[in-house]
């Protein structure tokens, strides 16, 4: 089983959905994000509480996010500009992966692609990662992607939308390994109020797909998620709970690797609050 | 063949199809759809109101009722023989884009798009603009057709073309200055997808040029290539044979994949883009995607495009805020890749030299971005010789760029008027003596205006 099935397999044990944190690789500065990622996952742990992330999602710095929102924007445009690349983000696996989660990364297709997609994949299976998350590339597109990550045996994740066709959904599900993302709300990364019905809506929508297909895959909901409070809620009905932009936001006001702590501490409380557990 | 001598001028969309996209938007290796998930619904509607669309009588009807009675088509073909006293002595015509309402080619498409944004039934349709030209174009569809209009602008374009600013706000547009990264062309359609992605059940994002995802690419070729079809009947109608080239400034390059479409076919014409070369290629300073740049992905498609090692978009540079772009459409980067089309390299300086040059022989003031490819028709008349027939795409007019060109030259209303490179003391173009921008004021003449 793949190695992020196989930890949101581990957090569905403890009846609880697993925690999916992400966070750029070179904001500030190569060193601090992998402290962040560190402190990320960590949590709460050592000072006798739960733990944090179970899984990083390793953003790979790019000079136009067009799924992200401000304030991602603004901390990935410093990395860009300090020349952060594929290499730094490889350092960043391997951290990620000796902290105890499981490390995935995070790019936008553009950066794979310049790097080669058999060197991306053969490097990233080496360094202990997981597979790749890419935003702004669908299975149509992917042939190179699908042969390389089967024969580095990595995972690879595919977004969902609420504007997703039954067949679409079907389709997309089938490419998948590792888990499903389900992009909760039509828009960019960002903080929301209220998590959206639609989240919910798509989240069974893609398990009809998942059962129709008799893939077994994890759903996972990303966008919007930001306190614990609503990881709580997600936990509800997702198998992952994906949070971004709340990760990114204490580093940007000052906070820092302890604002990460405390998010992360409260996050892994929330996916521990699951409101009504999945049968 | 699409067309002969004797067919008389009718309207029409797509006479002879070309031989691409392939079903999913591919020309060859470019193209596709490198999009978010969430946008994948709304392309495949469009893709299927467009092709229901165009074999549409009732649409194909309107569509050439608007080109005719409000843009003004057919645009005439002008020859320009005191200019082409300073290109070899070859015998050079242009294509009068620049007459069109509003003041370029880019009413052609936007007329289709806003006919299919009423026809999917959105009420809102936003855009991106480099020179204000697409902008300009999309508010005023927009007013004409009761459509509400948001065009986001790279904060550096909204100083640089100040006059267009102001002419989308007259016609009822809201226009949002981008203010992240380089702030040009590349910036506003970042911000232009966000817009669509979170607002798309009301919202048709109106592209302004043969970029993006598919259908894009072929869509706005398709509204677009009425001005090859034009000028290869006309061509043939006052000359009694084809051009050997075909010249055209290529941003995204939609003027030029406009004027190419109808001679592709053609195996005798040669086919020439010119890309914006700021500074020069050499000194990283340019927009010339396909000469300077590598294969990759920006902006929803596979393309040519200007990026580093880490698969960056490195920002670019031109005088011409319409050129100011470090890709191109997917359709140019595979006529290139099976050398069908040739792609060459203009400096500001060559650029701004064609432009005084066609003010001062012929009374016509191009955009600055057409005059790139008065420069590269300069240059090869001067290649190819007396014997030559050159066709050029003179894409709009240079209203909006008189304030540019006045500092470039040194123009305007100061005491003591240095004319500035370009220019004799008498204001008179210097031919050949080409200019070293640098000279005026030490900067970037686009960044100053
Ligand atoms: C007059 C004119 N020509 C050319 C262009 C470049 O666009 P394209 O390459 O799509 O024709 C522009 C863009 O703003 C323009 O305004």
């Amino acid at each position: 089983m793949s190695a992020l099935q196989q930890r949101i397999a581990a957090a569905r044990d403890e009846d609880r959905a697993a925690l999916i944190a992400y966070l750029p690789v070179g904001y500030p500065d190569v060193d601090a994000s992998i402290a962040a990622m560190v402190a990320a996952v960590e949590g709460g742990a050592d000072a006798g509480g739960v733990g944090g992330a179970d899984i990083v999602e390793i953003g790979v710095p790019y000079s136009d996010p067009g799924m992200d929102g401000p304030v991602i924007q603004q901390a990935v445009d410093v990395a860009v500009r300090a020349g952060v690349g594929l290499r730094d983000v490889l350092r960043a696996v391997e951290a990620v992966a000796a902290a105890g989660a499981v490390p995935v990364v995070m790019s936008y297709w553009n950066p794979i692609e310049r790097y080669g997609v058999d060197r991306f994949a053969t490097d990233l299976a080496a360094a202990g990662g997981a597979g790749a998350i890419t935003p702004d590339l669908i299975p149509d597109e992917a042939a190179a992607w699908l042969a390389a990550s089967d024969a580095a045996g990595l995972d690879r994740v595919f977004l969902v939308a609420p504007s997703s066709t039954d067949a679409r959904l079907r389709s997309t599900v089938q490419a998948c390994r590792g888990f499903v993302y389900a992009a909760s709300t039509m828009g960019v990364t960002g903080t929301r109020a209220t998590v959206s019905d639609a989240a919910e809506r798509l989240v069974a929508r893609t398990r009809e797909a998942i059962a129709d297909t008799g893939v077994l895959l994890p759903v996972c909901v990303g966008l919007g998620v930001s306190n614990g409070d609503q990881a709580a809620e997600v936990a509800g009905f997702a198998d992952g709970v994906i949070v971004g932009t709340a990760y990114v936001r204490p580093l940007l006001d000052g906070e820092g690797v302890e604002g990460v702590r405390r998010l992360s501490e409260d996050l892994a409380r929330g996916v521990r609050q699951r409101a009504g557990a999945p049968a | 063949m699409t067309t002969s001598a004797v067919s008389p001028p009718e309207p029409r969309l797509a006479p002879a199809a070309p031989a691409w996209p392939d079903a999913t938007g591919h020309f060859g290796i470019f193209g596709g759809r490198f999009v978010p998930e969430a946008l994948i619904a709304a392309l495949d509607e469009l893709t299927a109101a467009y092709e229901a669309m165009k074999v549409d009588p009732a649409f194909v009807e309107e569509f050439a009722r608007l080109q005719r009675d409000y843009t003004g088509r057919p645009s005439p073909v002008t020859e320009v023989p005191g200019f082409a006293e300073h290109c070899g002595g070859a015998r050079v015509l242009l294509k009068r884009e620049d007459l069109n309402h509003t003041g370029s080619h880019k009413i052609n498409n936007v007329l289709g798009q806003a006919l299919l944004t009423k026809r999917i039934g959105k009420s809102r349709v936003i855009a991106e603009t480099g020179a204000g030209q697409h902008g300009v174009a999309t508010a005023t569809a927009a007013a004409l057709m009761g459509l509400s209009c948001t065009v986001y602008m790279g904060e550096e374009d909204t100083r640089r073309q100040a006059l267009n600013v102001a002419r989308m706000r007259l016609l009822g547009a809201e226009v949002i200055p981008v203010t992240t990264g380089s702030r040009t062309l590349k910036d506003a359609i970042n911000e232009a997808f966000r817009d669509w992605v979170t607002n798309v059940e009301t919202t048709n994002y109106v592209f302004g040029t043969v970029a993006g995802p598919h259908p894009f690419p072929a869509m706005v070729r398709d509204f677009q290539r009425v001005i090859g079809d034009e000028a290869r009947e006309q061509v043939l109608e006052r000359e009694g044979r084809l051009p050997d080239a075909v010249l055209a400034c290529v941003g995204g390059g939609s003027n030029a994949i406009g004027i190419f479409t109808a001679f592709v076919p053609d195996a005798g014409v040669r086919l020439i883009g010119l890309e914006a070369a700021g500074d020069g290629v050499e000194t990283g300073r340019h927009a010339a995607t396909i000469t300077g740049g590598t294969p990759g992905v920006l902006h929803g498609a596979r393309s040519y495009l200007l990026q580093d090692d880490n698969g960056q978009t490195i920002e670019s540079h031109s005088i011409s805020a319409g050129l100011d772009y470090p890709g191109v459409g997917p359709e140019h980067s595979h006529l290139h890749d099976i050398g069908r089309a040739e792609y060459r390299p203009v400096t500001d300086a060559e650029a701004m030299e064609a432009f005084a040059l066609l003010c001062r022989t012929e009374g016509i003031i191009p955009a600055i971005e057409s005059a790139h490819a008065l420069a590269g028709v300069m240059r090869l008349g001067r290649e190819l010789g007396p014997e030559a027939l050159l066709l050029v795409n003179l894409s709009g007019r240079g209203d909006k760029d008189v304030e540019t060109a006045s500092r470039w030259f040194g123009l305007g209303d100061r005491e003591e008027v240095d004319p500035g490179p370009g220019m004799d003391t008498d204001q008179q173009p210097t031919e050949g003596a080409v200019t070293n921008h640098e000279a005026v004021d030490g900067q970037d003449a686009g960044e100053q205006a």
